[in-house]
């Protein structure tokens, strides 16, 4: 695709402002729609546009594959961190209100940590499957 | 007004459907697939369900898409005929849709206030989340703190298909992932030396 410069330079624009979007709606997931699943499906669609318009080895050297096939287990490993410390703070499995002192503060914490663990999760599934795909030749 | 725009949207999404299953020409029918998914996603905020419309529109609009895209460059993109009449499996077909439109009429009416779905904790979470939890978004508190084992069983979900992915695509190429492709040049490079032979040799018998 070298010579479409109109798709390389409105896809160089649109990228930043996508990953800006997707981070709004991770940590605007409180307020308005959205959390850490639509994030991270947003935050694959910039990495799978990037490698369709620079190529599938332009964007591995970006994201590289490792790291994204470490961010599969990553998240979900956040996800039942938090509830293995609830544990050992003497509470049930994913109990929030031990996280914080106050009950509505602890509350938040739990939830943004459960949605970055899905936001991990989420994301390295979504651009690992399409680099299994991509990668792969007729 | 709401009732108009419903129609109209199922209206396209029966034409949409049509189209899928008339169509020969794969790469039309994913792009038919993705047009399904934004209607689909309209309904869903029609009905007020952003969450879930923002989901359906970058999922199965988005990545799915891409996804049928990719696998459409590793294989034909026109449909081949079937080799037998499909009326068995069209039997099945029907009696599973009379199934379940018969099951739909013992379904509470759309929308009603009684209906045991919203009878049972919903009513509870809509009272207290906001002192329990703190979090302005009902959806994301009900997500995320009440039901934090279902997403966790989700993420697990997800997480076990990317591993599946992972694993079916992963193992073939392992070991000799270079030979197909050697082959293949190989081939092509004798096939060249060949043609080169043959038309060496026409022009010899021409001259």
């Amino acid at each position: 695709m070298k010579m479409d410069l109109i798709l390389r330079i409105t896809t160089k624009l649109l990228i930043p402002f996508m990953l800006l979007f997707a981070l709004y709606v991770q940590f605007h997931g409180d307020y308005g729609p959205g959390g850490g699943f639509q994030a991270g499906v947003i935050t694959a669609a910039m990495v799978i546009l990037y490698a369709l318009i620079f190529g599938l080895k332009a964007a591995q050297r970006v994201v590289p594959v490792s790291v994204v096939q470490f961010m599969v287990p990553l998240g979900v490993l956040v996800y039942t961190g938090v509830g293995v410390y609830t544990m050992f703070k003497g509470g049930e499995f994913l109990n929030y209100n031990l996280l914080g002192h106050d009950r509505v503060h602890a509350q938040e914490w739990g939830i943004l940590l459960v949605e970055i663990g899905v936001y991990i999760t989420v994301s390295g599934t979504m651009t690992a499957i399409f680099y299994m795909f991509a990668g792969r030749g007729r | 007004m709401e009732a108009l725009i419903n129609m109209v949207l199922l209206t396209l999404l029966a034409i949409v459907t049509i189209g899928v299953i008339r169509m020969k020409n794969l790469f039309a029918v994913v792009i038919l697939s993705g047009i399904y998914s934004f209607l689909m996603a309209s309904v869903f905020i029609v009905l007020d369900a952003v969450d879930v419309a923002m989901t359906e529109a970058s999922v199965g609009a988005g990545i799915s898409t891409v996804l049928l895209l990719g696998t459409l460059y590793l294989t034909k993109s026109e449909e081949t005929e079937p080799l037998h009449k499909p009326y068995v499996a069209l039997f099945l077909a029907a009696v599973t849709a009379g199934a379940l439109i018969y099951g739909t009429l013992g379904l509470p009416p759309f929308g009603a206030p009684d209906a045991p779905i919203h009878l049972h904790v919903a009513n509870r979470y809509i009272e207290n989340w906001k002192e329990e939890t703190g979090v302005p978004n009902v959806v994301t508190s009900v997500l995320a703190s009440y039901r934090g084992f279902d997403t966790l069983g989700e993420t697990a979900v997800i997480f076990t298909a990317g591993i599946g992915v992972l694993l079916l695509l992963k193992g073939r190429k392992s070991p000799g992932a270079e030979t197909p492709d050697m082959q293949a040049e190989a081939v092509a490079a004798r096939a060249a030396a060949r043609e080169a032979e043959a038309e060496a040799d026409a022009e010899d018998n021409l001259s």
